[in-house]
């Protein structure tokens, strides 16, 4: 009997790996399967919770991608409190100047480097929810990227928000894609996974008999063992993305031909995250099926010598946010993006002695795209009425969840969340 | 007395397992020496390496001291960029010399619980930014590997790389960092819950001024910034220096279980505190602390070789592309590809994990992305290989011989059917065999 990538996931993992999982793979638990996360809906699987996720109107037919900061970006050198006599005085020499930022109104300003957010900002397409946190904030990397991509503060979940609705609605692995090596937890689910895509090109190496052969033993085995079945699984997995990567991405290649539109490739010289947003806009582009990727930028961990790294980071950022909108434009499918950019926290108000800032807690979230309702949502945090030195945060990143789940996905976000949180209405 | 394919398929999961897999000759002479004597040779570590000879410790470059930078703020960061490139060569370099001392190694389980200890006590060169002091490291872990767990704790924690990772130049009297508190009770020696964030904030005090010289890298306590007053960790109050939490800390009814069960998940298959094997191997390593003992163990221990155990793991891409180096006679050098790249696209850099959790494991490695490198690096490999083995017998036996090439027991139906299509192309044939789910587990 054929094994199912849903049967080898529960019975395999969940009986024989599960136990040790706590214990060994707390950084990663999603490989343990056994403890759904607050609200997991387990037995939303049949039809009627595919309906739920297929049921909604066109608006809430969107694609997702998901910008990770990784290391925690400085959310006051990001969205500058200018006129905040607060700001400098703790930053005296890694703050901005008054007339050295860009103004976007209520006292606030982008970082001198975001000059396309600007834009984006100006033509009413940039939404920035300002203070976004969670209470009792943690202030490790690795704990506090776990709450934000499993959406559970108080609990060692397993599973992360995306994944959860993955575990809904069937197995197919180009419904999220992941573009790197590993798979961040966002995307793992108790019973199934998005594939991650590298940002290389996808070609199987080899000749066709290799790729024949490479197919055949990535079919179920009778008697294979769960983590073999899983290794069959992850091949075959590899044959779908590919095939039908390289099937849009070939027919794209004519219609850019035929069509004209731009294409990112080669835009960004060393900016690591250029690559991985071409790749996306050209998938977009191209009509792959996928509802959410997920891109990611590491380097904000900046305890030393912050201002020339920050800056460079923004320029980064803002060169391949800019550039993916631009390919879009035109595209029917690029018109359902919606881009948001998070970190695992904010840093701390007052700068440290090493011209660098340490962990601290909330910082704006940006959310990007022609649908999106630009403008400021969520209070500023003050800058004096502060929890041990760091900023309080005015709105919970699952409420950014909610309005994502809600109008891009087009889910119950209470199915994913566990609870009800109110959506931010910039959707 | 188990048949003769048993022993020698037990014989070769000890072999994947402890060391990074049996050569054909090597698997042949631990067939004919026998099971309990082929342990009792993999845990002889007394002698030195017979690769050492050809594999010379790598060279640094000494770090820039304040001192020796350049007043002028370009010149400065000139020198400081310089530096940066320096240590990314040797870095890389430092990363092929063990991937290679693997490879070559007479005595594999050396390298293996380095390796191991390496993902436990996870330090990366990313922060560190000085690859000899990672190296440094790396020599605890391959000389104490073997040895008394709290004697090798006690030396991680004074190591100038672990000292630089979990920031001890932050944790000073009157404001300790317990980042390294933390991590010691949380992933070094307890498991979490079995503490409490007193116990942290407690022992941090206990490591303040804990530091090393950056001229000659020496561990040394600053009094001035070290805490003399009495802390309370565990329930037990005193003046406590560092050494004294690491004591405390080997000695709490949790650490034994919480070790036992990490090496048993490493090499035998996952397994949490409560496994009915960790019980039962757990008490003896509380005695003693000695390693060496309990992984004698652990390869004796019935549940070993038993299908749970020998289905329980995937490959870690580092004991993947060694293994696969070894079995094919290749080096770093001569593998065909840049292996740092490939190791960071595999998802595993020596010196490098992603974080002070270390490696997980198993599923994690399971990627498509994972799945199209390794295809990749089999591909390449293959094309540098000799493969007179696979070459020099007919097609229909050539699957058989690709096993016996990689000391794997045999293919599934899958397996067979996918190398029945390349069986007429040694190269082709060797690359799935590569990929093949029998390969890439453990």
């Amino acid at each position: 009997m054929p094994i199912t990538r849903r049967e080898f996931v529960l019975g395999g993992l969940g009986a024989g790996v599960a136990g040790a999982a706590g214990l060994i793979l707390a950084r990663h638990p999603w490989e343990s399967g056994t403890s759904p996360g607050p609200g997991t809906p387990a037995a939303a699987t049949g039809p009627a919770a595919k309906g739920a996720v297929t049921s909604g109107g066109a608006a809430k037919d969107g694609i997702l991608v998901l910008l990770t900061l990784y290391g925690g970006n400085d959310g006051l050198n990001t969205l500058i409190p200018f006129e905040d006599g607060n700001y400098l005085g703790g930053r005296s020499a890694l703050g901005y100047q008054p007339n050295e930022v860009l103004p976007i109104g209520d006292g606030l300003a982008l970082h001198p480097n975001l000059t396309g957010l600007k834009g984006l900002w100006d033509a009413k397409h940039l939404a920035i929810v300002r203070g976004v946190g969670y209470p009792n904030p943690n202030r490790s990397h690795f704990r506090s990227m776990d709450i934000w991509q499993s959406a559970a503060p108080d609990d060692q979940v397993v599973t992360g928000w995306v994944g959860r609705w993955l575990d809904a609605t069937g197995n197919d692995p180009m419904r999220a894609l992941s573009v790197g090596g590993s798979l961040p937890r966002i995307f793992g689910g108790d019973k199934t996974a998005g594939a991650a895509v590298p940002v290389g090109p996808l070609t199987i190496p080899g000749t066709p008999a290799v790729r024949s052969a490479f197919a055949a033993i990535s079919e179920p085995s009778a008697g294979a063992s769960p983590l073999a079945a899983r290794v069959a699984q992850s091949g075959k997995d590899l044959l779908t993305v590919d095939d039908a990567i390289a099937q849009m991405l070939a027919s794209q290649a004519q219609s850019d031909q035929t069509g004209g539109t731009t294409s990112l490739e080669g835009a960004g010289g060393a900016n690591a995250l250029t690559p991985q947003l071409d790749l996306v806009a050209r998938l977009v582009k191209a009509g792959s099926p996928t509802r959410v990727y997920g891109v990611s930028l590491g380097g904000f961990d900046t305890h030393a010598n912050e201002k020339a790294t920050h800056a460079g980071l923004m320029a980064d950022v803002d060169e391949a946010v800019t550039a993916f909108f631009k390919s879009l434009e035109g595209s029917p499918a690029g018109a359902r993006v919606v881009l948001v950019a998070y970190s695992e926290f904010g840093r701390r108000v007052v700068a440290n002695g090493s011209g660098g800032t340490d962990h601290g807690t909330a910082a704006p979230m940006f959310v990007a795209g022609p649908s999106v309702k630009g403008g400021f949502y969520g209070d500023e945090p003050s800058l004096t009425n502060l929890d041990n030195g760091d900023l309080k945060f005015t709105t919970d990143f699952r409420s950014v969840y909610t309005t994502l789940l809600q109008e891009v996905v087009g889910v119950d976000a209470k199915a994913s969340l566990g609870k009800s949180f109110t959506a931010v209405p910039f959707l | 007395m188990p048949v003769p394919d048993e022993l020698r398929s037990r014989i070769a999961h000890l072999y994947r397992r402890a060391g990074f897999g049996a050569r054909p000759d090597e698997l042949d002479a631990a067939v004919a020496a026998g099971y309990e004597a082929t342990v009792d040779k993999l845990l002889d570590l007394g002698s030195p390496d017979g690769a050492t000879a050809s594999l010379p410790a790598p060279t640094f470059t000494p770090p820039l001291l304040a001192a020796q930078l350049p007043a002028d703020e370009q010149a400065r960061r000139q020198a400081q960029q310089a530096e940066q490139r320096t240590q990314r060569d040797e870095g890389r370099r430092l990363s092929m010399w063990w991937v290679d001392r693997m490879v070559l190694s007479t005595t594999p389980l050396r390298e293996r619980l380095a390796l191991f200890w390496h993902g436990h006590f996870a330090t990366s060169v990313q922060k560190v930014k000085e690859p000899e002091l990672m190296y440094r490291q790396n020599e605890i872990f391959r000389f104490q590997g073997n040895g008394n767990f709290e004697a090798m704790a006690q030396n991680v924690a004074k190591d100038p790389a672990m000292l630089v990772w979990l920031d001890a130049a932050e944790n000073k009297k009157g404001r300790p960092n317990e980042n390294f508190a933390r991590e010691l009770f949380e992933l070094f020696m307890l498991g979490i819950g079995n503490y409490s964030e007193n116990d942290i904030k407690e022992a941090a005090r206990a490591f303040t001024g804990w530091q090393y010289r950056r001229q000659n890298g020496a561990f040394a306590i600053t009094p001035a910034l070290h805490d003399n007053d009495t802390k309370t960790v565990f329930g037990q109050s005193g003046n406590f220096g560092g050494e004294d939490i690491v004591r405390m800390a080997a000695a709490q009814p949790a650490s034994a279980p919480f070790v036992t069960a990490k090496l048993w998940s490493s090499f035998a298959r996952p397994a949490g505190t409560d496994d009915p094997v960790v019980r039962q191997l757990a008490p003896a390593f509380a005695k003693d602390l000695d390693v060496g003992k309990l992984m004698r163990a652990i390869f004796l221990h019935p549940e070993f070789v038993a299908p749970a155990s020998r289905t329980g793991l995937v490959k870690q891409p580092i004991e993947y592309v060694a293994g696969t180096l070894r079995a094919l006679n290749l080096r770093a050098a001569s593998a065909g590809t840049n292996l740092p790249q490939t190791l960071d696209a595999l998802g595993q850099q020596p010196f490098a994990p992603p974080s002070v959790g270390g490696w997980p494991q198993n599923g994690y490695w399971l990627t498509t992305s994972f799945a199209l490198t390794r295809l990749r690096f089999a591909s390449t490999v293959a094309g540098k290989a000799k493969l007179d083995a696979i070459t020099s017998v007919p097609a229909a036996d050539r699957p058989a011989a690709v096993a016996r090439l990689l000391s794997v027991d045999g293919w599934g139906p899958s397996t067979s059917a996918g190398l029945a299509k390349v069986a007429g192309d040694p190269k082709s044939l060797l690359t799935v065999a590569l990929v093949a789910p029998e390969y890439v587990l453990a």
